[in-house]
């Protein structure tokens, strides 16, 4: 009798317990519900701001000049799709100029770096050879080298050899692996390969060179594309290189002729300006847009800028 | 002899170009600048050689040199945290309890890639314009704003805020280390009762101290090295009096305005040298402060 009260105690308590449990995750539930949408609220905010520069950018670029300033409102009065246009022109060369110039440098850059970071990193992550490790240690200590060290000299070699005015030290350095930050992730990406697939190539006869163009290369695609279209965006947005190395304005880079504008403030000319600066930023964001997934996955494995 | 080439052939000629670029483009221009930096060399003269000179003069007379340094280590020491913080405190936000991030990672992240861009510098001098809308919306919240960038107290600051503005690559390399952390330990301590700011303390921070690291030392480099943005902000000088000099911008000018190559190669040897022991530090000092989960003491 005493057992079945006590268990009937014990039931009941059971049964509290559970009843506690069940208030309690309901209250959890409902307090997680409002942390939630507290974060949406906040994050929306963050966004906000976030994208606020670019949206009155884009804004800016529409409105006639006398809106750009003095006011907030984002939508124009009218529309003024002249900017455009005037802009394109507005400058002693064409921004078709501009565009073409800056398309045959990214696109050359891309093709060296994609083939020579290719190659080293195939030579580290996959081939044995005497002195690897010191070579990869030398590698990846030019990755911290800043490259106002190395500028001064390179300028003077190019100087010399004429190339300055010319598009190859822009070109050039990257068939030469000099953006080391490509050979680290690809690298990261080979070494993953399992080498059971190297061993069985060579087992079949394939040579080192049979091994990476058929073997390597089509498992490698991701790592491919990621550093593609990082180093498109990187070169397509450089700056520093194009702004000593091109002194005509005729083989001028886009971001060089963005510049151009600056000097010629107190012209009023901010609407065309603003939107020379939206169309530059369109290849970038588009590229974005289409290959999101293999940015975001490239920071996360390599822990690039 | 023969089996060594063979057994070596492979792996040396798929690093061909980057042996030769090694050398033509990094190796040589670096004992090169070493050497041009006890010279003065004004690029029409053959290079001739002082010395220390170069240095002596930076350390002891060159205001402007003192001024750079000082203007760079503030902005590194601002925008650098600031950065940071905000970087990890969005990454936490998206960690937790959110299904769809991946609207909020994009938008965060955009700024990042464009950031470097000569497009986002022009529109930056402009937000800070005298009634630019920065100083527009704090007018409606009835504070009435500096003129940002023509004020030698405020326009470092235009900068540190574009620092912050992308803060989206160390988000994504802190929301792939949170993702790393276990989360019965959470759970556990939850159950236990910690408050959240305890748990922050206790798991999150000792856990991601290595993505910390990482962060902070390539962070710092990075801020180091900043050049486009601060040029174009303050016109290519380091205008106004001087406020925006960064060390960059200041080399650049050396360089390729007044064409003092040798001098310049004397800054761009300290800024080596300045970078390489701040690395070092980092490396030596993040055994007291970083701990990997494989390690076993």
């Amino acid at each position: 009798m005493k057992t079945s009260v006590t268990d009937l105690e014990a039931a009941m308590e059971l049964d509290e317990a559970t009843r506690l449990a069940h208030a309690f995750m309901l209250q959890r539930k409902k307090r997680d519900r409002n942390a939630r949408l507290l974060k949406h609220a906040f994050l929306i905010g963050v966004s906000f701001i976030m994208l606020y520069p670019l949206v009155w950018l884009l804004s800016a670029s529409l409105k006639p000049e006398n809106e750009i300033f003095g006011n907030l409102d984002l939508w124009p009065s009218t529309f003024k799709f002249d900017n455009y246009s005037a802009g394109w022109h507005a400058l002693p060369q064409s921004f078709s100029v501009f565009y073409v110039n800056s398309a045959i440098v990214t696109v050359l850059s891309v093709i060296g770096n994609l083939i020579s970071c290719s190659f080293a990193a195939y030579a580290f992550a996959r081939l044995r050879f005497t002195g690897r490790n010191f070579f990869f240690a030398l590698m990846m200590m030019t990755l911290m080298i800043p490259y106002h060290v190395v500028l001064i000299p390179q300028y003077v070699q190019f100087l010399q050899l004429g190339w300055v005015d010319t598009y190859l030290p822009l070109v050039v350095p990257r068939f030469l692996a000099s953006d080391t930050f490509f050979i680290f992730l690809m690298v990261q990406f080979f070494r993953q390969l399992p080498r059971e697939l190297d061993e069985a190539a060579m087992i079949d006869g394939c040579s080192p060179f049979k091994i990476y163009w058929a073997v390597i290369l089509p498992l490698s695609l991701p790592a491919m594309g990621t550093a593609a279209i990082f180093s498109m965006i990187w070169v397509w947005e450089d700056f520093l290189a194009p702004l000593i190395y091109l002194n005509d304005i005729k083989s001028y880079t886009v971001p060089l002729a963005l510049r151009l504008f600056l000097d010629q403030e107190g012209q009023s000319a901010y609407g065309q300006m603003f939107a020379m600066s939206v169309l530059s930023l369109v290849p970038v964001v588009l590229f974005f847009v289409l290959f999101q997934k293999f940015i975001v996955r490239g920071i996360a494995t390599s822990g690039m800028k | 002899m023969k089996r060594f080439i063979a057994r070596n052939a492979p792996g040396y000629l798929f690093l061909m170009p980057w042996f030769i670029g090694f050398f033509l483009l990094a190796l040589g221009p670096i004992l090169a600048s070493l050497y041009l930096s006890f010279t003065r060399y004004d690029m029409v003269n053959a290079p001739r050689w002082i010395g220390f000179d170069n240095y002596t003069y930076m350390f002891t007379r060159d205001r402007r040199f003192w001024k750079a340094l000082e203007v760079t280590f503030h902005y590194v020491v601002l925008a650098v945290p600031a950065r940071l913080i905000m970087a990890l405190g969005v990454a936490m936000l998206l960690d937790k309890g959110l299904r769809s991030i991946g609207f909020y990672r994009a938008i965060f992240y955009l700024p990042s890639l464009l950031g470097a861009s000569i497009a986002i510098a022009i529109l930056w001098r402009q937000l800070f314009d005298a009634n630019g809308v920065v100083n527009q919306t704090l007018g409606y919240l009835g504070v009435s704003g500096p003129n940002w960038l023509t004020n030698p107290d405020t326009s470092l600051y235009t900068l540190v805020i574009l620092a912050m503005w992308q803060f989206g690559s160390p988000m994504l390399i802190f929301l792939a280390g949170l993702r790393g952390i276990p989360r019965d330990l959470y759970e556990a301590a939850e159950i236990d009762g910690t408050p959240p700011w305890r748990q922050f303390t206790r798991i999150t921070l000792p856990l991601l101290a290595p993505v910390i690291f990482f962060n902070l030392v390539l962070q710092t480099i990075e801020a180091f090295k900043t050049f486009s943005s601060a040029f174009i902000i303050s016109n290519g000088s380091g205008a106004p009096a001087d406020s925006l000099l960064f060390y960059t911008v200041y080399l650049f000018n050396e360089a390729f305005k007044f064409f003092r190559m040798g001098y310049a190669s004397a800054l761009a040897w300290v800024l080596l040298i300045i970078i390489a022991i701040f690395t070092a530090i980092a490396f030596f000092t993040s055994k007291y402060w970083v701990h990997y989960e494989n390690e076993r003491d």
